[in-house]
């Protein structure tokens, strides 16, 4: 890998589904260790280009690159592996499964692991270690034998985080995460993003202007499938454009 | 923090790692095998049957319970490893435990050449593939019946004493303990198999396929493995009938067959490692007493079952049993 | 000159098994693209209009359009009881459940026509004014076949025209393309199950009857029919009636050039051309690109 070329890449990314050109031409470029916002009114297509991001779409055109690969044809699992985690804006757990297991798959999967056939799960000390370490870094060591369906909403989110850091991302795709999550917990979810190592590139989407203003060293907003303006937050705060898309709006409930 | 405490301390050495959360009471079933080998003599041959079948649905729980694939055709590979021994024998391979393992051997390639086309799809066509497998192989036997004996089956397999000792007879002692000691072997290698991080994957494919990718799970890879590794289990299965009845008919590549396992299954539960060891004595016992008359009758029954199965009583014997247990404990 | 006159005797017996082959499996592809029911008992449909015509035919001496239109009734009527006792009960689940309950109908049913008909095939005793054979450039060809090509024809002509210009249909390919959506502008989709349902099931039975000396009338039916009905339904399209007729007439010719060419192959050669077709396309061939 490039150490100097950007975590993340995307060239005139484009994505329609039948006539609806949800994204259009689309540029983006993450530095290293880089804290980016993206943020847009409802329907802009954030979540579409995490999915063509993390490979979960096919774009119609347009490329995309991980320190400087080309990981356009590569698929989802392929990127994971080279080290592009994300989140869900909806969790996407492993609902009958532990909050150990959940996260244990993840590790497994990064360590090599997984592919063992005859050796206990538990007998495997390095994705065990990690997994408990993880674990007690997101601060859910004491569910850890609980079954996730079972957690309060705010630790399944925690859950949906810890599954994406276990693959020791190098770029890492946050797609809401606080969404859905009752105010007086959402403040740990808040500080763990806060608290993420310095040399993850981070992406974040989220409604909440307060918290992304006080995130983000640069702030892109996507508004009908294209960039609409992007810059660092006191920049996008005073552009008009911005503000006329949001219709004046500071803060989502 | 005490939660945690559970996983720090890993098992080390070899035996510990075999033993590694076996609980006392699954030392029943072999036990139980024992026992009613010298209790009830005059069984002892379809004891061997259940011995068999137990290893056939066991080997189908993997595809369909831990890998989460419907399939209608698993008796393909139980039919590969069968005609694959029979055939040997005929032709002179005689000696049963490596005549065994090249039907192994023979059903994991056709597992893994059919796998490979049938883990491509998804949803109803992948039931369709497996049908379509069974049929074709089904076909091909009816149509070869030089070799393969068509309709009147495979005869003429006459096989050595396994280990130089022991012989087949018609008591069916030998056959007993042979295959009591091939389905204790393939369920250690199956316990191992789903308790091992491979093991957990394939829940966690069964659980949420997307999120399997989106750690970047190998997926298509890993249900390959499972399904091979199920093919070849089918496929000693399938070996251990011919070597131990002798015959091979053409039943054994049957969608009819595929049905039967999977219903003796689902009576048992999916998914539970043990489903294979309750389902498999009750639905042949069961059928050794009811449709001896007539077997109309039984299909006709089996379809209620199945159909009330469906309807009320997801997770068979097993779920049952452990909501029961649920709820004594919840009593208590 | 006479190897021409096989291949146009092969391509007609092709289409009037074909033409069969659609009248059973439409219901099959609008059931399965409007409830995403996994229907592996379809067949049954079939069987039992195929029952009814012979039974009514040689056991009551009914003239053979009203067998059929008796053959067409009963398979409807039996199609909407169980749609709505059991089908019904069952949307939604996964794949698994509703395969299984599809075998366990399959079995009972098989049971059923077992007891009461015994294991043998039920021969079809095709009408005498349609009996005999028709010389068509220079070939004998059996005049029931061209009959079913023509009769066929006629049905789905109605079949088509019905769907494309009555609400009916329109609310079928509504509901076919976006449930919630149809639900909204107040379809009542549980209605519309029931009743497409009760079509589908009648034209299997219709079909059933109508091909009686193509596919057999026998207690295995269900399970020895039910992959030529799916491969129809994959190939041309879930959900669509014009998919399934290109695809029932493609298979149909295909199976009979099969079955002509290389008898011993039996149904394996098909099978194993579908496999591949699948390996390449596992969303069928006609498919328009809907996961």
């Amino acid at each position: 890998m490039n150490a100097a070329a950007p975590s993340l890449e995307a060239h005139a990314l484009a994505k329609s589904f039948g006539a609806l050109a949800v994204i259009q031409n689309v540029e983006l470029s993450l530095a290293a260790g880089e804290r980016r916002a993206l943020i847009g009114p409802n329907g802009a297509g954030k979540t579409t280009l995490i999915n063509l991001l993390a490979g979960r779409l096919r774009p119609d055109a347009g490329t995309i690159r991980m320190g400087g690969i080309d990981i356009t044809p590569f698929a989802e699992a392929e990127r994971a592996r080279s080290g592009l985690g994300r989140t869900f804006q909806i969790n996407s757990l492993f609902r009958n499964l532990t909050v150990f297991e959940n996260v244990y798959l993840a590790v497994a999967e990064q360590v090599g692991a997984a592919r063992h056939m005859l050796r206990p799960a538990l007998a495997e000390e390095e994705p065990v270690a990690r997994t408990a370490a993880l674990l007690r870094e997101l601060g859910i060591a004491a569910h850890a034998r609980s079954v996730v369906q079972q957690l309060p909403y705010g630790h399944q989110r925690l859950v949906e985080i810890a599954i994406a850091l276990a693959l020791k991302p190098k770029v890492l795709l946050l797609d809401e995460p606080a969404a859905g999550v009752p105010t007086g917990e959402s403040g740990v979810i808040l500080e763990l993003i806060a608290a993420l190592p310095k040399d993850i590139a981070v992406l974040l989407i989220d409604h909440d202007m307060d918290v992304v203003f006080r995130f983000a060293e640069r702030i892109t907003v996507l508004a009908q499938g294209m960039i609409l303006a992007e810059g660092p937050p006191d920049e996008i705060a005073r552009d008009a454009r911005v503000r006329e898309v949001y219709l004046g709006k500071r803060k989502h409930g | 923090m005490s939660a945690l405490e559970h996983f720090s301390a890993p098992p080390r050495s070899l035996l510990a790692r075999l033993l590694y959360g076996v609980r006392p009471w699954e030392a029943l079933p072999w036990l139980a095998a024992i026992v009613a080998f010298f209790l009830f003599p005059g069984y002892v041959p379809i004891f061997g049957q259940i011995l068999i079948m137990t290893l056939f649905a066991l080997s189908l729980d993997i595809v369909v319970g831990y890998c989460g694939i419907v399939t209608l055709g698993h008796a393909a590979y139980y039919g590969t490893g069968a005609y694959t021994a029979g055939l040997l024998a005929v032709h002179g391979w005689s000696e049963p435990i490596s005549n065994a393992a090249f039907a192994m051997a023979m059903a994991a390639l056709v597992g893994f050449v059919t796998g490979a086309v049938i883990l491509r799809a998804h949803g109803f066509i992948t039931v369709m593939l497996t049908l379509a497998v069974t049929v074709t192989l089904y076909e091909v036997a009816n149509h070869t019946g030089r070799w393969t004996g068509g309709d009147d089956g495979l005869r003429g397999i006459d096989m050595a004493p396994v280990l130089g000792r022991f012989e087949f007879d018609i008591y069916g002692d030998t056959a007993f303990f042979y295959a009591l000691a091939a389905l204790f072997l393939s369920f250690v290698v199956v316990r191992l198999l789903v308790n091992s991080p491979f093991g957990w994957s394939l829940k966690g494919i069964r659980e949420n396929i997307g999120r399997m990718h989106a750690i970047g799970c190998p997926v298509y890879r890993r249900l390959l493995q499972a399904y091979t590794i199920a093919a070849a289990l089918a496929g000693l299965a399938g070996a251990l009938q011919a070597q131990t009845t002798q015959y091979v008919a053409l039943r054994a590549l049957s969608f009819d067959l595929s049905g039967d396992v999977l219903v003796m299954l689902i009576i048992g539960g999916i998914g539970r490692l043990y489903g294979a060891f309750i389902g498999v004595p009750v639905y042949i016992l069961a059928q050794d007493r009811l449709a001896s008359e007539d077997p109309a009758n039984w299909y006709f029954w089996m379809g209620i079952l199945l159909i009330v199965i469906v309807l009320f009583a997801r997770g068979g014997m097993l779920a049952l049993a452990a909501r029961l247990w649920d709820r004594r404990r919840s009593d208590a | 000159m006479g190897d021409w006159s096989v291949l146009i005797s092969i391509g007609l017996l092709g289409v009037a098994y074909g033409m069969v082959l659609y009248l059973i499996s439409v219901g099959l592809s609008i059931t399965m693209g409007l409830m995403g029911f996994v229907n592996l008992a379809h067949g049954v449909f079939a069987m039992a209009g195929g029952y009814v015509t012979v039974t009514l035919m040689n056991k009551y001496g009914v003239p053979f359009f009203a067998a059929l239109a008796g053959a067409f009734v009963v398979a409807a009527v039996l199609g909407l009881v169980l749609e709505r006792t059991l089908y019904a009960r069952l949307y939604g689940t996964s794949d698994f459940d509703q395969v299984l309950f599809s075998i366990g109908l399959i079995f009972v049913s098989i049971a059923v026509v077992r007891h009461f008909w015994g294991p043998l095939t039920q021969p079809m005793r095709v009408p005498a004014y349609l009996k005999g054979v028709i010389p068509v450039l220079g070939r004998d060809f059996p005049s029931y076949r061209l009959f079913l090509i023509g009769f066929s024809i006629a049905t789905i002509a109605v079949l088509w025209v019905t769907l494309e210009h009555s609400r009916f249909g329109a609310m079928i390919r509504a509901a076919v393309d976006n449930r919630r959506m149809a639900q909204s502008l107040g379809v009542n989709t549980s209605r519309l199950f029931a009743q497409t349902f009760a079509l589908g099931s009648g034209l299997a039975g219709l079909g059933g009857g109508l091909g009686a000396d193509i596919l057999v009338i026998a207690p295995g039916y269900p399970i020895q029919y039910i992959l030529y009905f799916m491969i129809v339904v994959i190939l041309g399209g879930l959900g669509t009636i014009r998919g399934p007729f290109l695809a029932a007439l493609l298979l149909g010719i295909a199976d009979t050039a099969c079955r002509y060419f290389w008898p011993e192959a039996g149904a394996v050669f098909i099978f194993i051309l579908v496999f591949v077709i699948l390996y390449f396309r596992p969303q069928g061939l006609l498919h328009r690109g809907r996961a």
